[in-house]
C-alpha cells in the first residue's frame, strides 16, 4: 500500500497518522506538502487533523483551495481512496468530496475526550476488520465536529449505507448523551457514493498501540492494508 | 518627547536608576534608549530583586547540559537525547485579558523551548484562580482555559497536565504558569550567543505591531483600580503562525545555517538583540526600516518595545542565508535581514536614516540594578494537633464535602478542552496518573512530568512550603515509576519592596534548595513573577514547581486506577498533620496552623523504595497522598478504577480526622497483588508499609455504617464545574 499524507500549513496530526499507517502497512507513507500535485503511484491519500490555515475562515475552507486538492479531486474521481480525519473531514466537505458540513460543537467548546463509535457499514476498504455494529473507542479533539446536512441528504446517506460511524454510548446506543458534539443523527463519519472516500471526526490513529491505552483504532488501518496491498 | 526623569518614572525606573542611565550614556537618553534601559532593567527582565536569592538554588548534576541562563533548561535523558523545558508566568496579562493572556503565555514558553532546537512534546500549566464566589473568577477561568486550549490545540502540542487551585488571595491576580517540554538531540542544542562580525541578523515570523508595548514593565508593577485600562499592553496570539514557525525553525535547524537564535519574548526586539549580542560579547547594528511591520508609521521606540508575538531573531551564516530564506518562504513567513553583528560592543539602532539608540552593551547588563531587599521571616504558626479539634461531622460526610470542593473536584471540564493526545505518544493523560507520561516517538523511553505547589503551606511557612513543593513534584514523578531528573521553577510572589514578601521569597528558596539537594533534583530553568498584588493585597506565595523525570520503558508507567482484588498498602508514616489541611479549611473553616513537616530523608527513602517496586513490576496502581489526605487519595483511586474499596478501621491511637484527612508528607498508596511480599521488602528497606484495604465492589467503606457508593462519590466529584458552567 502506497499512502500519501498531505500536510497543509497548520496540519498537526500527520505524525500520528504516519505511525498508524506504518504500523499496519509496514512501510512509511509519503508526506506531501500542500503545494505538490503529483499523486502518481499513490493508493491512498490521507488528509490528517490539525488547524489548516489556522481554521481562521471556516475550518478546512482555505485548505480546500490548495493546489493539492485539485489533484485529490481528480484522484477521487478516478476511484482513488481518500481518508479525511478531523480537519481532513472538514476539508473534504469544503472541497465537495463529501456532503454536509461540520459546525461548531453544540457546547461551543473544544472537546478532547474519548468517545465510542459504532460501525454502521462494514465490508468497506476502511471497515472490513470490524463487524457490523461493533463498538470501539476513539479520542476526539475538535471544536467544529457537529455534523450537519439537510434531511434529504441525511436520508440519502442512510439509505445508501454511507453512514460509516455513529457516536454511541459504551453499550452501543446512539443516544443524545453519547452525541457529544451535537451531530445530526449522531453521525461521526460518512462515505462517498463509491465508499472510497471516508471522512470522520474522531482519531482512530491515536489508539493503535496498547501503550497509549488501546488498539481500538487499528482495524481501520488493517482494513486498508488488506484491500490496498492486494 | 523629552526623555527626562518624569518619563523615566513613568517607564518604571527609579531616580537612582535614571541617574545610572545618564552616567552610562553621558547625556540625556533618547526616547528609544530610555525605553531600552527601562525594559532591560525592569524586574521582569533583570531579576533585580530576586537574583541574589536565585543563586542559592542547586543547578548542577551530571545530567544537566544547560542550567539557568539559557532560554530553557537542558538535561540528558539517555539515547543521545535531551529534554528541554521551562515554566513561565503570564499572570498580569491573564487578569487583564484572560484568553489572550493565557494563550500568549503558552506561545511564549513554546518558543523558549523550540528556539533551542527541541520539538515540543508536551505542555502543562499551573493555574491559581480567585474565589469561585468572586463574580470575576468564572470569566477568568473560562477565558484562561479557552486561551490555553485555543493555542496548544492549534499548534498541535498535547496539553497533558497541570493543576488548578482556587483562593480569594488570587481574586485580583490569577496566576497562569505555562510549561513546555521538548526533545532534541543532545548534540544539536541551539544557543543565543551571537558571533561572527558582519553576520546577518535575521528577523522571522509575524510582523511587528503596536501590541504589548511595555508589557515587561506592566508585569513589574502592582495593579490598581485602573488595571483594565492596561489592556492595550496585552499581546494577541496567533497559534497558526507559531505552528509554522515551529516547523520552519526545526527544518532550518537540520541545516548548518544558524549561528545563534533567540525568540522575541518579553521586551521583544530589545531583549533578544541585547541578550544575543551581550552573551556573544559582540555589537549589533539594527536597521528598523527593514523590520516587517503590520502598522504604519511605527516609531523606533514602538518597534523596539513591541511585544508582538510569534517572532524570532537569528544570526545566520552569510553563505547559508539563501537556504534559510527558502525554508521560511515555504512556510509563508516573513524573513528579513534587519542588521548585522559588529565588533563595537554597542547596540546601534537606526530608523529613517537616523540613529535612534546607541548604547554600550556591557554596562547595560553589568550595571543593571541589583537589590538586596530587606526580608522579614514569616512568623511560625503553631502545630494543630488533630485531637485538639472536634470533628463536626462523620468521616464519610467529610469525604463527600472534600471530594466536591473546588480544590479537589474533578477537573474533567478543563481537561476536556485541551487536546491531550495529539502526537500519538500520550501514555498517561490528565487525571489518570500522578504525572503525565509522554513517550518519545520511535523509542521505548518516556518522560514523566508534573507541576506542583501548595500555596497555603507556603503562606504559613515559606521554607517548609518551598521544600514541600519540590518534594511533591518528585513524589508525583516517582508515583508513575519515573526517575525524577530536574526542575523548572516559577516564583510567583507579591511586591518585593515589602520585607514580608521578600521574606517569603527567601524562605521559599531556602526550602526549595534543601529539597533539591536532598533529592538530587537540580533547578535548570525558571521565571520570577513579582508584584502580584492588586490594591495592596498580595497573592499567596506560590513557588510553582515544574518537573521532569524519565522512564526507560513507557510500558512500566503506572496510573492511579484500582482493579478488582488489589490490596492497598500505605507507604510512609501517618501522624495526623491537620494544620493547613483542606479538611481544616473546608470542614472547619479554618486556614491556620503549621503545615505538615517535610522530612527529606523519609521522602527520599520512601520514594526510592516505591520506584523500585514499580520498576520491578510489583505495583499495579500508585497514588501519592497530598491535598485532602489519605481518604481522598483512596477515593481518587477508587474513582479512577470505578471500583469500591473496603478499608481497615483507623488506628485508635489517632483521631479519625487526623488519620483520614491529615496531610503528612512522603506517603504513597500502592495497589498490589502481593501485599505480604511488599511489606517484607519495605521492612528490609526501613520503609513503613501498612495494609489499609482491598479493592472491590461498588462502595468505599470504612465499616458497616460508614460507607459511600463510588457512583455517589463520582456525582459529588463532578458537580462543581458542571454546576458552575452549566454543562
Amino acid at each position: 500500500m502506497k499512502a500519501a499524507i498531505v500536510v497543509f500549513p497548520g496540519t498537526n496530526r500527520e505524525r500520528d497518522m504516519a505511525l498508524a499507517l506504518t504500523q499496519s502497512a509496514g512501510v512509511a507513507p509519503k508526506i506531501m506538502f500542500h503545494r505538490e500535485t503529483d499523486l502518481a503511484g499513490i493508493d491512498l491519500v490521507v488528509l490528517p487533523g490539525g488547524f489548516s490555515h489556522g481554521d481562521y475562515l471556516r475550518s478546512g475552507a482555505m485548505a480546500a483551495q490548495s493546489p493539492v486538492m485539485g489533484a485529490v479531486r481528480a484522484f477521487a474521481a478516478r476511484g482513488g481512496y481518500v481518508l479525511g480525519v478531523c480537519n481532513g473531514f472538514q476539508i473534504l466537505t469544503e472541497a465537495g468530496l463529501l456532503p454536509g458540513a461540520l459546525l461548531r460543537n453544540a457546547s461551543l467548546r473544544f472537546l478532547s475526550r474519548d468517545c465510542y463509535l459504532r460501525v454502521e457499514r462494514t465490508g468497506t476498504a476502511y471497515t472490513s476488520h470490524w463487524h457490523q455494529g461493533d463498538v470501539f473507542r476513539a479520542p476526539m479533539a475538535h471544536g467544529d465536529g457537529n455534523y450537519f446536512a439537510d434531511d434529504e441528504t441525511l436520508d440519502r446517506l442512510e439509505s445508501e449505507g454511507r453512514v460509516a460511524f455513529r457516536y454511541v454510548d459504551v453499550e452501543g446506543t446512539p443516544d443524545a448523551r453519547a452525541n457529544l458534539n451535537g451531530s445530526a443523527r449522531n453521525i461521526a463519519g460518512i462515505f462517498s457514493e463509491n465508499l472510497r472516500v471516508l471522512g470522520l471526526m474522531p482519531h482512530p490513529e491515536d489508539l493503535v498501540d496498547p501503550l497509549m491505552g488501546g488498539i481500538d483504532g487499528k482495524p481501520l488501518f488493517d482494513s486498508l492494508v488488506e484491500v490496498l496491498a492486494a | 518627547m523629552n526623555a527626562d526623569l518624569a518619563l523615566a518614572r513613568q517607564f518604571g525606573l527609579s531616580e537612582v536608576e535614571y541617574g545610572k542611565v545618564l552616567a552610562i550614556q553621558g547625556r540625556t537618553p533618547t526616547l528609544t534608549e530610555l525605553g531600552i534601559f527601562s525594559v532591560m532593567w525592569s524586574e521582569h527582565c533583570s531579576y533585580k530583586s530576586s537574583r541574589v536569592w536565585l543563586k542559592q538554588l542547586p543547578t548542577k548534576a551530571p545530567w544537566v547540559i544547560h542550567g539557568p541562563g539559557e532560554n530553557a533548561g537542558v538535561i540528558a535523558i539517555g539515547d543521545g537525547l535531551a529534554a528541554i523545558f521551562k515554566m513561565e508566568s503570564h499572570n498580569h496579562p491573564s487578569f487583564i485579558e484572560p484568553y489572550q493572556g493565557a494563550a500568549t503565555g503558552v506561545g511564549g514558553i513554546l518558543r523558549d523551548v523550540f528556539t533551542m532546537g527541541a520539538r515540543p512534546i508536551a505542555n502543562l500549566n499551573a493555574l491559581r484562580l480567585g474565589d469561585p464566589k468572586d463574580p470575576r473568577t468564572k470569566g477568568i477561568v473560562d477565558g484562561v482555559v479557552r486561551g490555553i486550549g485555543g493555542y496548544g490545540n492549534c499548534v498541535g502540542v498535547p496539553t497533558v497536565g497541570g493543576e488548578i487551585n482556587f483562593h480569594p488571595a488570587y481574586n485580583g491576580n490569577p496566576l497562569v504558569n505555562a510549561m513546555t517540554v521538548g526533545i532534541a538531540r543532545a548534540d544539536r542544542i541551539f544557543l543565543s550567543a551571537a558571533a561572527g562580525i558582519g553576520n546577518p541578523v535575521v528577523y522571522v515570523g509575524s510582523k511587528t505591531g503596536r501590541d504589548g508595548i511595555h508589557g515587561a514593565t506592566m508585569a513589574s508593577t502592582e495593579f490598581g483600580k485602573d488595571s483594565e485600562e492596561k489592556r492595550p499592553t496585552v499581546q494577541v496570539g496567533d497559534p497558526f503562525t507559531e505552528k509554522l514557525l515551529i516547523e520552519a525553525c526545526l527544518e532550518l535547524m537540520e541545516t548548518d545555517a544558524i549561528v545563534a537564535i533567540q525568540d522575541m519574548g518579553a521586551a521583544g526586539l530589545t531583549s533578544s538583540s541585547v541578550e544575543m549580542a551581550g552573551k556573544g560579547g559582540v555589537g549589533i547594528a539594527l536597521d528598523l526600516d527593514q523590520v516587517p511591520q503590520r502598522e504604519q508609521n511605527m516609531s523606533a521606540y514602538e518597534m523596539m518595545l513591541s511585544e508582538s508575538q510569534e517572532r524570532m531573531l537569528m544570526v545566520l551564516r552569510p553563505d547559508r542565508q539563501h537556504v534559510a530564506r527558502a525554508i521560511f518562504d515555504k512556510w509563508e513567513l516573513d524573513f528579513a535581514v534587519i542588521g548585522h553583528i559588529t565588533d563595537t560592543g554597542r547596540i546601534v539602532v537606526r530608523h529613517n536614516g537616523k540613529v535612534e539608540a546607541d548604547i554600550e552593551l556591557a554596562p547595560l547588563s553589568d550595571e543593571a540594578p541589583l537589590y538586596h531587599r530587606p526580608t522579614i521571616d514569616t512568623p511560625k504558626q503553631s502545630e494543630i494537633r488533630a485531637e485538639s479539634v472536634t470533628a463536626p461531622c462523620g468521616t464519610i460526610e467529610a469525604l463527600r464535602t472534600l471530594i466536591a470542593c473546588p480544590d479537589l473536584c474533578s477537573r474533567a471540564f478543563v481537561w476536556d478542552q485541551y487536546d491531550s493526545t495529539v502526537g500519538g505518544q500520550t501514555v498517561k493523560r490528565p487525571g489518570g496518573a500522578d504525572a503525565a507520561v509522554v513517550k518519545i516517538e520511535g523509542l521505548r523511553r518516556a518522560l514523566a512530568m508534573t507541576t506542583d505547589c501548595t500555596p497555603r503551606y507556603c503562606q504559613a511557612d515559606a521554607e517548609a512550603g518551598g521544600a514541600q513543593a519540590v518534594a511533591e513534584a518528585w513524589r508525583n514523578l516517582t508515583a508513575v515509576g519515573a526517575l525524577p531528573l530536574a526542575v523548572t521553577d516559577n516564583m510567583n510572589f507579591g511586591n518585593p519592596e515589602k520585607p514580608q514578601i521578600m521574606g517569603q521569597f527567601a524562605g521559599a528558596i531556602k526550602g526549595m534548595a534543601a529539597a533539591c539537594s536532598a533529592l538530587d533534583f537540580p533547578i535548570v530553568s525558571g521565571n520570577v513573577s513579582l508584584y502580584n498584588e492588586t490594591e495592596g493585597r498580595a497573592i499567596l506565595p506560590t513557588p510553582a514547581i515544574g518537573a521532569v523525570g524519565v522512564l526507560e520503558d513507557a510500558a512500566q508507567a503506572i496510573g492511579i486506577a484500582l482493579r478488582e482484588g488489589l490490596s492497598l498498602v500505605l507507604i510512609g508514616e501517618t501522624y495526623g498533620a491537620i494544620g493547613q489541611s483542606l479538611w481544616l479549611r473546608e470542614i472547619m473553616g479554618r486556614e491556620e496552623g503549621a503545615p505538615p513537616p517535610v522530612d527529606l530523608l523519609a521522602e527520599r527513602r520512601n520514594g526510592d523504595f516505591v520506584r523500585g517496586q514499580i520498576l520491578a513490576g510489583r505495583v499495579i496502581a500508585c497514588h501519592d497522598v497530598s491535598d485532602g489526605g489519605l481518604l481522598v487519595a483512596v477515593a481518587e483511586m477508587a474513582l479512577g478504577g470505578n471500583l469500591g474499596v473496603k478499608l481497615s478501621p483507623a488506628p485508635i491511637s489517632l483521631a479519625a480526622h487526623g488519620y483520614w484527612f491529615g496531610e503528612d508528607q512522603a506517603r504513597y498508596i500502592l495497589g498490589v497483588d502481593d501485599p505480604a511480599q511488599l511489606q517484607q521488602d519495605a521492612a528490609k528497606a526501613g520503609v513503613p508499609a501498612q495494609i489499609i484495604g482491598v479493592a472491590g465492589g461498588t462502595d468505599l467503606s470504612l465499616s458497616e455504617s460508614e460507607t459511600i457508593s463510588v457512583a455517589e462519590l463520582r456525582g459529588a466529584h463532578a458537580a462543581f464545574f458542571a454546576n458552575w458552567f452549566d454543562v
